[in-house]
């Protein structure tokens, strides 16, 4: 239908690229086609997608002095075309079945005991002042860290009910799950995330 | 009680309402322990770290 290329206007982006750090655009880029592969499942749709957010992003990159502002607009682009894909493709019923099986169950009953107690070890401590750590660059590279240690089907989604923000009925739509199997999934990501920010960010040292 | 049916209903309350029961097991709990209490805590944390991460930047500029 729309076949016309959308060759954008060269120059004008050109000048907007120039204004943001090569290297940070490239790191920027990998995330986010990581993200979105992971929600698609679909390397070209994904590609697409990142393309389309960053050429939306850098048209008003002038405006973007702090890399952490660029990259949460990127982001926050990027998850409204996701979320159009993903619901147009739950309105064709176009589902892509992913399986679940058995995906990481190692680790989550390594943290409690044959008792289903809290190992000494694991047991989570509490997070000195989370909401300062927000504004370090630096833990938002242990955030995508843990994030990308997590096994792909809790990744997935983790992502779509807390980044995309979709509700269960439409993960399960989309992923053709039931909803205990997404609870339980969401579960284990969230018991794996938080296990891996505290010991990467919130110091076991904290804990009193 | 356990800790790992404590977290299980900790993480599946951000899905849905637990039911009266659930609560209020949980509740002891939570007061006996810990380890789920701060666990529970954090599900609130996570959630607003995801919102962080692709919303514009609610806490992202200075006051
Ligand atoms: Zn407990």
């Amino acid at each position: 239908m729309n076949a016309t290329p959308t060759t954008l206007d060269r120059e004008e982006n050109v000048e907007a690229f120039n204004l943001v750090d090569p290297v940070l655009l490239k790191e920027l880029r990998v995330q986010m086609l990581k993200f979105a592969v992971l929600q698609l499942s679909d390397q070209q749709l994904a590609e697409d997608a990142v393309q389309d957010a960053l050429v939306g992003a850098l048209k008003n990159a002038a405006s973007f002095n702090r890399k952490a502002a660029l990259k949460t607009w990127v982001f926050a682009i990027l998850k409204n075309k996701i979320v159009d894909i993903l619901r147009k493709r739950i309105r064709l019923k176009e589902t892509t079945g992913f399986s679940t099986d058995g995906e990481g169950e190692e680790g989550q009953n390594s943290l409690f005991d044959k008792k289903g107690f809290w190992q000494k070890e694991e047991r989570p401590g509490a997070w000195a002042q989370p909401m300062e750590a927000v504004k370090k660059d630096h833990f938002w590279l242990v955030f995508d860290t843990c994030l990308n240690e997590l096994p792909a089907s809790q990744a997935r989604v983790f992502m779509m009910r807390e980044f995309i923000e979709l509700d269960s009925t439409e993960i399960c739509e989309s992923l053709d799950m039931t909803t205990s199997n997404l609870h339980v999934l969401l579960y284990r990501s969230r018991l794996r995330l938080r296990d891996c920010l505290e010991k990467h960010w919130f110091i076991k040292g904290d804990r009193s | 009680m356990n800790c790992e049916q404590a977290t299980r209903l900790l993480s599946d309350g951000q899905e849905r309402e637990l039911s009266f029961k659930e609560k209020a097991a949980l509740k002891i709990h939570v007061l006996m322990c810990s380890g789920c209490s701060n666990f529970a805590q954090q599900m609130h944390v996570l959630r607003d770290f995801a919102q962080l991460y692709t919303q514009g930047g609610r806490d992202d500029d200075k006051k």
